[in-house]
């Protein structure tokens, strides 16, 4: 069953110097309980697309086209009071940085009660109760006493603990996370993962995670968009988009990873960088650093076309290896 | 270059010997005097950083160290750089202490000993064009050359690390991340060291410019014989570009040798949990080697071995004697009694 449909977003940014498109046309869609994983280089617009879905997008940037739909509503016809009672509810949010998320002068149990309390009409020690098994969800040890506690108290790792079940105190049909555990060292990272990966699976919640990390997106998600200025370039089932890349860009990141090269042999690089927002290429956005680039990657936009099972915006896509 | 040592003459060129260094957190006289039972004492605590560092970078190599945040792995960067003096031990640099010289008797070294940092934003001067900061250290360190000469090299060296050298005239916010830390290994490179401290040097960089940068790094390596101290918490770049590997565990080295042989086999209970924490590709399920609880403080150090508390194989052994590095038969230093005694 479709939770989540997004029909070509887009996102403008009105500056001074003129209008910056953040996201263009970018479409796709979420069962119930998938996990699908948003990857791209910083400025990509993986982050804006997902913010649209709950209007959280800064000013003055706006969604000047599009519309998404969530479990039948369609969340672009929403009224701010009504897109309340939805965001942090059936859908949560997880950011990058838990010292920046929790609010360091109120203590974890607080933080807690507030978010049942905004959402559910129900006593204060009903609200500590749900806080307290949440808290045990994601295995955070000695519930009771943690509630005492305030941000500072605990560490890196704990934290992002805490924001999880925040995220999860609402019993939510669908969570995006942020580069969730960019902020954490590897070992924490990989006992995070591991949680939303449970947690997903026990509770049949949608996942969108936004990240860089190829690896990340590899171990945690089914399905998987690939964003490059502002566009998807490829989207489909994970496995076979890592195995298998079609689109030059992603074959490009995947190659450039330090463990698809013999130690000591050069890494294969892409050249050059992702163009700003405000220099778009004409084209294929790609197309200045695209080893296979022809002359009409340089005039006209490749479509999001069907192929097999995944789609992928090129004229000329790669061929199964 | 493969693994082995390129061509240059082989020797020791920085050795690290018992460093300790411990950073004094015990605020001013009022924040350290406490009340028990009516009577004041005074207590001074410390961020115990390093516990007793051994190493030695050989000429020519590259050496990794990895650890999480908080190990110690910077601390022992900017000691070797003269950038913090050590509590106690010493650091050589071709045989002749520099952890205890004066400014001006360091400054030859410094000429020898450059430094990159994680965050090419920060480490470079916004008000200064990127001719100007890339002109001070050799205007500095090289006053016997001209004007003309001095400009000269700075086009040379930003034409090797494949900046456009009529950008010198633009300022560092001008330019993108990767472009900035082209930059400041530029800086590094001015003066034509012979060893290089990278903290971190591509972390900050977006995944499609990590290569390029670490392409460059080693291009650099090559064409002018330089030793690197790679700081860095991203195993998958170690594998790929360290010749030798340390481990470091609060402020102790866990586990040494060649990168080759400690990605193949890893022997320490926490090498081989940092191992498999890395997310691969294509690998689905997690199966990772676990550790429990978390990251002790640096203020009370365990005692015993340093990791115990997180270590499932630990036994009494472990809390009580400290081990030491031993050299074990495929040539790795471990400090492991379980890794010497064959509990595993």
């Amino acid at each position: 069953m479709v939770l989540l449909s997004v029909n070509n977003l887009e996102v403008a940014f009105p500056l001074r110097t003129g209008t910056v498109t953040a996201v263009r046309d970018v479409s796709f869609e979420l069962n119930q309980g998938e996990r699908l994983g948003i990857v791209g280089e910083s400025g990509a617009g993986k982050s804006v697309s997902a913010f649209a879905i709950l209007n959280l997008i800064s000013k003055p940037g706006y969604m000047s086209a599009g519309k998404i739909f969530f479990d039948g509503i369609c969340l672009s016809d929403l009224s701010e009071s009504a897109m309340q009672q939805l965001r942090g509810n059936r859908i949560s949010m997880i950011f990058q940085d838990p010292m920046m998320t929790l609010n360091p002068v109120l203590t974890i149990g607080t933080q807690m009660e507030e978010t049942i309390l905004a959402h559910r009409k129900t006593k204060r020690a009903d609200a500590r109760a749900i806080a307290v098994e949440k808290l045990r969800a994601v295995q955070i040890p000695s519930a009771d006493t943690r509630l005492k506690q305030y941000p500072h108290e605990l560490s890196g790792g704990m934290r992002q603990r805490v924001v999880i079940a925040i995220a999860l105190l609402t019993d939510p049909q669908l969570i995006i996370a942020d580069e969730p555990t960019t902020a954490l060292d590897v070992t924490i990272q990989a006992e995070i993962l591991e949680l939303l990966l449970h947690l997903c699976s026990e509770f049949n919640m949608g996942l969108i995670l936004i990240t860089h990390d190829l690896g990340v997106v590899s171990q945690v998600t089914q399905r998987v968009l690939v964003m490059y200025a502002g566009r998807v370039i490829e989207q489909g089932n994970t496995s076979s988009i890592i195995e298998n890349p079609k689109h030059p860009y992603t074959q490009g990141l995947i190659a450039a990873l330090p463990e698809m090269t013999t130690p000591g042999e050069k890494l294969n690089q892409i050249p050059g960088v992702m163009p700003t927002l405000q220099n778009i290429p004409s084209g294929c956005p790609f197309h200045n650093r695209c080893k296979y680039v022809q002359q009409i990657c340089r005039t006209t936009v490749p479509k999001l076309t069907a192929q097999d099972s995944r789609s992928v915006a090129c004229h000329f896509p790669l061929e199964s290896t | 270059m493969k693994d082995q040592i390129p061509n240059f003459e082989k020797g020791v060129l920085v050795s690290i010997n018992n460093l300790y260094k411990h950073f004094n957190v015990s605020g001013g006289l009022l924040d350290q005097i406490t009340f028990k039972d009516g009577k004041p004492s005074r207590k001074i605590e410390y961020v115990k950083a390093l516990n007793g560092i051994d190493l030695t970078v050989q000429r020519g190599e590259v050496l990794c160290l990895v650890g999480e945040s908080g190990c110690g792995k910077t601390t022992v960067g900017r000691t070797v750089m003269g950038l913090l003096s050590p509590s106690s031990g010493s650091i050589t640099y071709q045989g002749k202490r520099i952890d205890n010289l004066s400014r001006n008797q360091l400054l030859p070294y410094r000429r020898k000993m450059q430094m990159i940092f994680q965050n090419a934003y920060a480490s470079l001067n916004p008000r200064k064009t990127v001719a100007a900061t890339l002109l001070e250290p050799i205007r500095f360190h090289k006053p016997e050359l001209s004007n003309n000469q001095h400009k000269e090299k700075v086009m040379e060296v930003m034409e090797s690390v494949g900046v456009d050298a009529d950008w010198g005239s633009r300022f560092p916010h001008e330019f993108s991340g990767g472009q900035r830390q082209r930059i400041s290994i530029a800086r590094a490179l001015m003066v034509d060291p012979e060893f290089i401290v990278a903290d971190e040097p591509i972390s900050a960089l977006d995944v499609s410019i990590q290569a390029q940068v670490l392409n460059l790094l080693s291009d650099a390596r090559e064409q002018r014989g330089l030793t690197y101290l790679f700081i860095t918490h991203d195993l998958s770049v170690v594998e790929h570009f360290g010749n030798r590997v340390a481990v470091m565990y609060l402020g102790k080295i866990c586990e040494l040798g060649a990168t080759k042989q400690i990605f193949l086999t890893p022997q320490h209970p926490y090498t081989r949990a940092l191992l498999n924490a890395i997310p691969k590709l294509g690998k689905v399920k997690y199966s990772h080697e676990k550790m429990k609880g978390e990251v002790p403080t640096a203020i009370n150090l365990p005692s015993g071995c340093v990791f115990h508390s997180r270590c499932l194989h630990a036994r009494d052994k472990c809390k009580s004697i400290v081990p030491e590095l031993q050299e074990t038969p495929s040539g790795v230093q471990i400090a492991c009694h379980g890794v010497v005694e064959n509990w595993f």
